[in-house]
């Protein structure tokens, strides 16, 4: 089985090569697309300093794992939504309030691959209530509130290898469907690699998408492995398995991981007419649904056409029965009765399509780098324009609903090579956006992107700006380790463990100066940030932290874990440049040697500016030596 | 009293009632980095923020230069003032009620007063939050003092304060000036022909 594999991709490779000779030369007869002069562009993208961008993008980060916020039309970059991966700016997957978002059968893992965005929908068009992402390497799929522009909610999929194929949203987000990249042992255990047709099963996953905070896997249905013989199903419905499910809690904003061991699996075997084979050529990779509902186009990414289906015709072969086999019990429609039209010579390597809804499709073409731009209906193609290079997935604002708003096409690169200054081996990827105001797409911009963005979203700054939360309420803060008022605050002692209960504020963190914390204890520094302004988040870092920091938002509460390894004193500090009282905000911990009889206290330091302390500080360090000495 | 100045004389004292529900002065502030501004109303009985946090901000800005916190609790006229407000109105419905000019000249005298009186307490308030500041301040300027303008505009570091009548201040305003009218309405005749 594995021997077929390999002399079948060995085709494959062969066909790439014979073909990207012949790219060269079908972009060169077709010759470059009418421009914009250099300043006619820069006036389209130039936002004037203060002035605000008309739409947000969200790229995905693919290997990054996260999930970046740009400005279109002016390429800027505002944001990264850390997601799968730790993220020690802020300190995502570090404080004990967000390390649970990482969590998954298989514990906690750091990082991810993020491939496709799916803005939620009502009606079939862009509400702007949430982003879902996929994470490819453990399965995953994640749910960002878009008011917060922070991941709430992550979902492992089980019986999935390889969360490639998802997520795809349906038009009220009801669901997001997520299908596995690699066929796996369902369930999975110890199976010999070769015996593939035997235990091998490409799941795919409904996932409830429209409730915060309770996203599950609603059905799986169990589509035959990948390999195209007739093979017998695998077994085991009620299949032993373990994934997890995290969620951030809106009050005390803390997440926390639950455990389930359980999932409805649908065979399709067992419910005739649920699922159909529809077959396309060659090695397809997207599908892509127009406006209208009745175009389905694929990207065969070794198809020297576009073939779009028709899901009219669909349902009529459906209805005559116009199979031509079937595939581990599930029908195979006869590609004929299918298909609406082929779009002919469109270029080389089809993989992704977008619509503009006045009948137009845009198609990206890794293999010839350029976007084609067809009519539906008569599949001629009437516009192209190179790209820089290897164009992935493309995107246009609202070009996978029922109504995009297509004034913008941006490709997504994975090859930048002499587009940029050159920073050694490892070169960025990057985005263009094109103009698509007229009957020809026009470049405007070429912007350098965070990561390998796959596909991407975007979506009216209107539909988003308003609804943007400013800060957190302390009144609303239910962690348990929050406070509202400096009074309130305190050093205890629980066993090993040290809980400080402190404040930040424009000037001074209270306590500010803390001692009695003696080596093998762990410190739980609980930072509650008493602002309740926008834009004010306090930072908070220990020297040779072996975690990370925290970064707090106003009226939240983040706490960080710090084992301190020796006896000394230890400076802390804010470390976002909070004010213009920034730099007095910071503190010291005194950590003596085990046993020591140094009492637990945390004090303020008196008068507004740390600057005294300081000057006090060298005759600190004295002490927990001179203690440490004694011990032995 | 004309029939004019009687009706001027109920207007305005039911104009006053406005008071009760909208807010009588506005303190603005614009700095570099609060492009949106922050602000206080002040009302009646209370001083609230512009925005639902400003008054916090406010607070949390004003602690740099020492300035004691704005405590609307801490504020005993914000608890007097409502009481006043409503004697006044029941003495210009009564004066209304009446008709004679010269009850309607001790409560327009009065009017003056209260405004005046407010108006000296308010600068009273904005000098000792502007002057006593405390000692361990993190910001100390020698020689500055940070009293907030009576009305207008006037710097204060990186803030531009502004202070003027609210809706409901403007609104007593024109209830002084209704009662002005009124009184000229009856005094510009004879008593005798007037009442």
């Amino acid at each position: 089985m594995a021997h077929s594999f390999r002399s079948r991709s060995l085709l494959g490779l062969a066909v790439v090569v014979s073909t990207v000779g012949l790219g060269y030369a079908c972009t060169a007869r077709q010759g470059g697309p009418s421009k914009l002069t250099t300043s006619e562009a820069a006036q389209r993208v130039y936002v004037a300093p203060g002035a605000k961008d008309e739409f947000y993008a969200f790229l995905s980060g693919g290997f990054s794992g996260q999930v970046s916020v740009y400005g279109l039309p002016s390429g800027r970059r505002f944001k990264t939504i850390p997601v799968f991966s730790q993220y020690p700016e802020n300190g995502y997957g570090y404080t004990e309030e967000t390390k649970a978002m990482l969590n998954t059968s298989y514990g906690f893992v750091p990082w991810d691959d993020s491939h496709h965005t799916a803005l939620s929908q009502t009606n079939g068009e862009d509400d702007g209530r949430w982003l879902f992402i996929n994470g490819n390497n453990t399965p995953r799929i994640a749910r960002i509130d878009l008011t917060r522009m922070e991941t709430e909610e992550i979902l492992e999929i089980p019986n999935a290898g390889g969360n490639h194929g998802s997520p795809f949203i349906t038009e009220n987000s009801e669901y997001v469907v997520a299908s596995t990249r690699f066929s796996v042992p369902v369930p999975n255990r110890d199976v010999p690699i070769n015996e593939f047709k035997k235990y091998f099963k490409g799941q795919i996953s409904f996932i409830t998408a429209d409730k915060p905070g309770k996203m599950a896997v609603a059905f799986q249905i169990a589509m035959p492995g990948f390999n195209y013989d007739l093979a017998r199903a695998g077994k085991g419905k009620s299949a032993p398995i373990e994934y997890m499910h995290n969620s951030i809690d809106a009050f005390t904003r803390t997440a926390t991981s639950e455990k389930l061991t359980s999932v409805l699996t649908v065979d399709p075997k067992d419910c005739p007419g649920a699922v159909y084979f529809m077959p396309t050529p060659k090695s397809p990779h997207g599908a892509d649904v127009d406006p209208t509902g009745e175009y389905i186009v694929a990207g065969g990414k070794l198809a020297s056409v576009i073939p779009v289906h028709s899901f009219s015709k669909m349902l009529k072969a459906i209805e005559a029965k116009a199979f031509e086999g079937e595939l581990d019990g599930i029908p195979v429609i006869k590609y004929e009765a299918t298909l609406a039209g082929e779009v002919k010579n469109p270029g080389l390597g089809p993989l992704h399509t977008e619509f503009d809804g006045k009948g137009y499709a845009y198609t990206s073409m890794f293999i010839s780098s350029e976007i084609v731009k067809w009519k539906l209906g008569t599949w001629e193609v009437v516009d192209r324009v190179p790209t820089y290079y290897s164009v992935g997935h493309l995107m246009i604002p609202g070009g996978n609903t029922r109504k995009p708003n297509a004034k913008y096409v941006v490709a997504m690169n994975k090859i930048t090579k002499d587009r940029y200054l050159p920073t050694g081996p490892e070169l960025t990827q990057s985005a263009q956006l094109y103009d698509n105001t007229g009957e020809k797409m026009k470049l405007l911009l070429d912007f350098p992107v965070e990561g390998e963005p796959h596909y991407a979203n975007a979506i009216e700054a209107s539909k988003l700006m308003e609804k943007q939360v400013k800060f957190y309420k302390l009144a609303d803060n239910k962690n348990p380790m929050a406070v509202r008022a400096e009074k309130e605050t305190g050093v205890s002692r629980e066993g090993k463990k040290v809980h400080v209960r402190m404040t930040a504020i424009r000037s001074h963190f209270a306590p500010d100066n803390i001692e009695g914390v003696m080596v093998g204890d762990t410190v739980l520094f609980h930072v509650t940030n008493l602002e309740q302004d926008w834009d004010v988040p306090h930072g908070f870092a220990i020297m040779g932290n072996q975690n990370g920091e925290l970064l707090i938002m106003p009226g939240e509460t983040r706490t960080l874990k710090w084992v301190p390894p020796r006896a000394g004193v230890y400076p802390m500090y804010c470390t976002d440049f909070c004010s213009a009282l920034h730099q007095e905000m910071q503190g010291y911990v005194r950590v003596s040697a085990p046993g020591s009889n140094v009492a637990l206290t945390g004090t303020l330091s008196k008068g507004p500016s740390a600057a005294p302390k300081a000057e006090a500080a060298p005759a600190a360090p004295a002490a927990p030596a001179a203690n440490a000495k004694k011990k032995q | 009293m004309t029939r004019t100045a009687r009706w001027l004389t109920l207007v305005a004292a039911l104009l006053m009632a406005s008071a009760y529900v909208l807010p009588l002065w506005r303190i603005s502030l614009i700095a570099p980095q609060y492009p949106e501004g922050l602000g206080m109303k002040i009302r009646i009985d209370n001083i609230v923020g512009v925005k639902e946090n400003d008054l916090n901000s406010i607070n949390g800005l004003n602690h740099y230069i020492g300035m004691k916190r704005i405590e609307p609790d801490m504020i005993p006229e914000l608890k007097i003032m409502p009481v006043l407000l409503g004697v006044l109105i029941a003495a210009g419905l009564g004066t209304a009620a009446l008709g004679k000019r010269l009850p309607l000249a001790i409560w327009g005298g009065t009017l003056v007063a209260a405004g005046v009186g407010g108006l000296y307490d308010y600068w009273r308030w904005g000098y000792d939050y502007g002057h006593d500041l405390a000692d361990d301040a993190i910001i100390k300027i020698p020689g500055m003092s940070y009293q907030p303008p009576l009305l207008g505009p006037k710097q204060l570091l990186n803030f531009t304060a502004t202070s003027w009548p609210d809706s409901g201040g403007i609104l007593l305003v024109l209830a002084g000036l209704l009662v002005a009218v009124a009184l000229w309405k009856s005094y510009r005749k004879p008593a005798h022909v007037a009442s």
